[in-house]
């Protein structure tokens, strides 16, 4: 069991790398993406909601491994008109495929946590803001999305470590990501042993970024604590975080 | 050929064959349910449970399932059992034949862990939500612990965690997809097949999208439904 892990442990930690590089690219291109979809999926009209609506549906309803499959072996069939138009190099890349979709996907998740957040900020906090002659941009930029991020927090860590578990179907268009350099071992060796490694390795990312979100979460609520740690106030966190918990990608 | 004969029936199109695929999805979801809900109930028991050593096993179960991918899980079930298996028979009987775990039976196992172990945490906190006093006014009947569970806590535990489980379901029927990996001819394989056929990949792989977000949606449509029935007896504020 540990020879193994001297002969291919340096693999399954150059997996490890890919697996963090992908999850940390893809949430990131998401968040940015998420931020203005959310404000006009709260906001806009019904010309601008539809369309969000239906993204957001559709991304959330069908398999993240469907999504995967008619984005990079779909784009196959119109290689012509994609060479023509210069865009090849990127439909051929497993790796930026692989991107491409999980970005997407994080991005209907996160837009619809964001969005929860927008509509939880206390109307009040926002007509004070009005009301001291606040801007629009200044009422979103110094009250209504630092709030909304604040309720939004622990459901986006949910969402994060939901995509790092799902970038795993990522080995199946032969990126070799942890998933994907642990199935290559397994078929060299046939030694069941290195399931359990990569199950460590994945069980160690998701906890260490758990606490190291928890560590944030407590940063962003610092002026709460006084409150959260007396009474029973802490519930409404832990209620949220088990509710989103349920979406899987 | 145009398109429509592409996902036509008969010998030509391959309707009837993603229909097939469509069949083995459902049933291995539907299978998968009641399974995946008594492994849930079952982890819910053991975490409100005043023991500490069912509690411990019920936290270190669902960290380690939610922690791990669906896709490690279900190559650990399909190659890790059936290694275990082969292992045992042969320990039985050296000359056994090789047996090999089909891929179904498989699926089913892993997708029952998983729905277990995300189930367990929402089931728990639906029981954790009742009111100590409903199990105290049913010992004051002489109910026992079973008839209290089955006649009080149940019903309730059970519309509480409706949402839940119901967001759990609709991620279980996207989740089959994955089963394609381990070569069960589900819906999403079935349209690899028809891909590598036809070479036409965005047509069939987005008519498998289509299918799933239709399903989705009915299934939505569904426990909706079902929520507003099940809280027809409780009063809105």
């Amino acid at each position: 069991m540990f020879e193994l892990l001297i002969d291919y442990g340096p693999r399954l930690l150059d997996g490890a790398l890919m697996t963090l590089k992908l999850t940390f690219l893809s949430v990131s291109i998401a968040a940015l993406l998420s931020l203005p979809l959310a404000i006009l999926r709260h906001s806009g009209g019904l010309a601008v909601q539809l369309p969000i609506r239906l993204y957001v549906s559709f991304f959330r309803g069908t398999p993240l491994l469907a999504q995967l499959f008619l984005l990079y072996y779909g784009s196959g069939q119109f290689r012509p008109e994609l060479q023509q138009l210069e865009l090849w190099w990127f439909f051929r890349d497993p790796f930026y495929c692989a991107l491409l979709t999980f970005a997407l996907n994080s991005a209907a998740y996160q837009l619809e946590i964001l969005r929860g957040g927008l509509q939880a900020v206390p109307r009040g906090e926002i007509e004070a803001g009005i009301a001291i002659g606040m801007t629009p941009r200044l009422l979103y930029q110094k009250i209504i999305l630092p709030h909304s991020y604040r309720i939004a927090f622990p459901a986006l860590g949910n969402e994060i470590i939901l995509m790092l578990k799902g970038g795993a179907i990522a080995s199946v268009i032969t990126i070799l990501d942890l998933m994907g350099n642990t199935r290559r071992v397994f078929s060299q060796t046939f030694d069941i042993s290195v399931y359990f490694w990569a199950a460590l390795i994945y069980l160690l990312i998701t906890t260490g970024f758990v606490l190291l979100w928890r560590l944030g979460e407590k940063r962003l609520t610092r002026h709460m604590q006084h409150q959260l740690n007396g009474s029973q106030s802490t519930t409404p966190i832990t209620a949220t975080r088990m509710e989103e918990s349920a979406h899987v990608s | 050929m145009q398109w429509f004969d592409y996902l036509g029936f008969g010998q030509q199109g391959w309707g009837d064959e993603l229909l097939g695929g469509l069949g083995i999805t459902l049933s291995l979801a539907l299978l998968t349910l009641p399974l995946g809900l008594a492994i849930g109930l079952a982890v819910a028991a053991a975490s409100v449970s005043q023991k500490a050593l069912p509690r411990s096993g019920a936290v270190f179960f669902t960290t380690t399932i939610r922690g791990l991918p669906e896709l490690l899980t279900l190559f650990i079930i399909y190659h890790g059992a059936g290694l275990l298996i082969n292992k045992t028979l042969k320990w039985l009987d050296p000359q056994a034949a090789f047996f090999e775990l089909s891929p179904f039976v498989a699926g089913v196992v892993a997708l029952a862990l998983v729905f277990g172990g995300y189930s367990g945490e929402v089931l728990r906190g639906a029981w954790q939500a009742l009111d100590r006093g409903q199990r105290e006014a049913g010992l004051a009947f002489g109910m026992s612990r079973w008839q209290i569970f089955q006649r009080v806590e149940l019903p309730q535990i059970l519309r509480l965690a409706l949402p839940g489980l119901g967001n759990l379901w609709i991620n279980l029927l996207k989740d089959t997809a994955l089963v394609s990996v381990i070569a069960l001819n589900d819906l999403m394989r079935m349209a690899n097949v028809a891909v590598g056929a036809t070479k036409k990949p965005f047509l069939f792989f987005l008519t498998v999208c289509l299918i799933y977000w239709m399903i989705c949606i009915f299934f939505e449509w569904c426990i909706a439904r079902m929520e507003k029935r099940a809280n027809r007896g409780v009063q809105s504020l």
